[in-house]
């Protein structure tokens, strides 16, 4: 099978953070960023450039040959909201394992216990996966859970409506009930920067509605709930995510991660992956 | 008082679990450590020139160290006071190892990742030797029966090596320490550090 890993926009730092020059790695691979007059430059270590794009807070960049735009998120550039710059944490685990933990519900009230999830209420009701085949993306909808503490914003419980999206192979994006605005849905997105196949860079991005928090604390919220999940990610046996049924066994409420797993198979992505059925 | 946090920063959580064990109020102003840098801005280099967190302020007086802030909350409360300046040193030993480990694997930190973790190892060796010891003389915490500000400062990297690569597995006195005190009331956690989960089994 041929491996298009390579040809997707990744994320590999701040557009805010343009002083520290960076040295990180893609797909194994050392690369350099720096800022210059005309912007900011990526390299290999062979001294050779890499395409960029400036988006959601972040720059992205590619190894291979992109023949797609990075994705949007229109909803994000509605008046009103924070952008927030969460920053990053580093995960030693396969890049697809974070996206994959990302789009469970399933564990809330055992790992964010009494901000996100708390039991008893662990039942996950039924909602919609399906692959959209003009778009090419994973999308979960008419999740529904209870949450405590949905957000930084959120007063007491509530049950907290979502969607998931999984635009790109390490990337998604969660719109999710916002407390102060019932119309309008909060964005919180997890980009995920493959360090290499069991190691990843993972770097949420936000863009909310709320007027009470400040910066720091909307950041560390977010920080706070994905370091919940870190411990978790990197003690997930194998290290990399299993695309073949037969290691692991889904439950109704693993919908998502099916259909994940189901879109990377079909789209040939396999860094990161296990290919071979246990 | 006001303690000015970062919520995965071992040494501010080391003040929130104290508050919290001695039932004391803290107002907590989150700073943006990562990725601003907050702490490093003018506005926070004013109040602790160091620019470090956390910052303790109980009316006029400012403390930048975790250790005077630890004394500062238990002060009027001897229960909580022992034989504890060694164990501070060694608290900021476990901060210079463990805790830059966990900053360089967490955090992308620039730190000599093999020393810091070999260091680490060899303080947690000690570490298990002393709390080895106290179980021989039928106490479990540090400097005696009951916890001491020297427990709730040599916790919080302890319990979190795990995130800096550095693995718990192979000490049992260590653990059991740990278990004392998670179950201690009104115990609070901490991403990394989980709460105490029932012992029994329901029926």
């Amino acid at each position: 099978m041929s491996d298009s890993s390579k040809d997707h926009w990744y994320p590999v730092g701040l557009l805010s953070d343009i002083y520290t020059p960076r040295q990180t790695l893609l797909f194994g691979q050392e690369i350099s960023l720096t800022h210059d007059d005309t912007g900011f430059v990526v390299k290999k270590s062979s001294g050779a450039s890499l395409p960029t794009i400036e988006r959601f807070g972040h720059l992205w960049t590619s190894l291979g040959q992109p023949d797609h735009d990075l994705f949007v998120i229109p909803e994000a550039n509605t008046p009103g909201r924070h952008l927030v710059d969460v920053g990053s944490v580093k995960v030693k685990c396969s890049p697809l394992r974070a996206v994959e933990n990302f789009l469970d519900i399933a564990h809330f009230p055992f790992i964010h216990t009494d901000i996100l999830g708390a039991e008893p209420h662990t039942e996950v009701d039924r909602y919609k996966v399906e692959i959209r085949e003009g778009v090419d993306e994973v999308w979960a909808t008419k999740v529904k859970f209870f949450q405590p503490q949905a957000a930084k914003s959120a007063e007491g419980g509530i049950i907290t409506e979502y969607m998931y999206r999984v635009p790109a192979p390490t990337c998604a994006v969660l719109y999710k009930t916002c407390p102060p605005r019932p119309k309008e849905w909060d964005i919180i997105t997890l980009f995920v920067q493959p360090l290499t196949e069991e190691w990843c860079e993972v770097w949420p991005w936000m863009a909310l509605y709320d007027d009470d928090s400040t910066m720091a604390e909307m950041v560390s919220f977010q920080q706070l709930i994905f370091m919940q999940d870190r411990s978790i990610l990197e003690n997930q046996i194998p290290l990399k995510l299993p695309l073949d049924p037969g290691m692991e066994t889904p439950t109704q409420a693993d919908m998502t991660s099916v259909a994940y797993r189901r879109w990377l198979k079909r789209i040939g992505y396999s860094y990161g992956a296990q290919m071979v059925a246990a | 008082m006001i303690l000015h946090d970062y919520v995965l920063s071992a040494s501010c959580y080391k003040i929130r679990l104290m508050a919290a064990l001695s039932g004391q109020q803290l107002e907590l102003q989150a700073v943006n450590f990562h990725p601003a840098r907050e702490h490093k801005s003018p506005e926070m280099l004013k109040l602790n020139p160091g620019g470090t967190l956390p910052i303790l302020r109980d009316e006029d007086l400012i403390m930048t160290d975790s250790s005077d802030m630890l004394r500062h909350l238990t002060r009027n409360l001897p229960e909580w006071q022992g034989d504890d300046d060694g164990w501070l040193d060694f608290a900021r030993t476990l901060n210079e190892t463990l805790g830059m480990a966990r900053l360089h694997d967490v955090l992308g930190f620039e730190v000599d990742i093999d020393a810091a973790r070999k260091r680490g190892v060899h303080l947690l060796r000690l570490l298990e030797a002393h709390l080895t010891e106290q179980r021989f003389d039928g106490m479990i915490f540090l400097t005696g029966d009951t916890p001491t500000i020297a427990d709730i400062a040599c916790f919080p990297n302890t319990a979190l090596a795990p995130d800096g690569g550095v693995s718990l597995d192979v000490y049992p006195s260590i653990r059991l320490w740990m278990r004392a005190l998670r179950s201690l009331p009104g115990f609070i956690e901490m991403p990394g550090i989980h709460r105490l989960h029932e012992l029994e089994a329901a029926e």
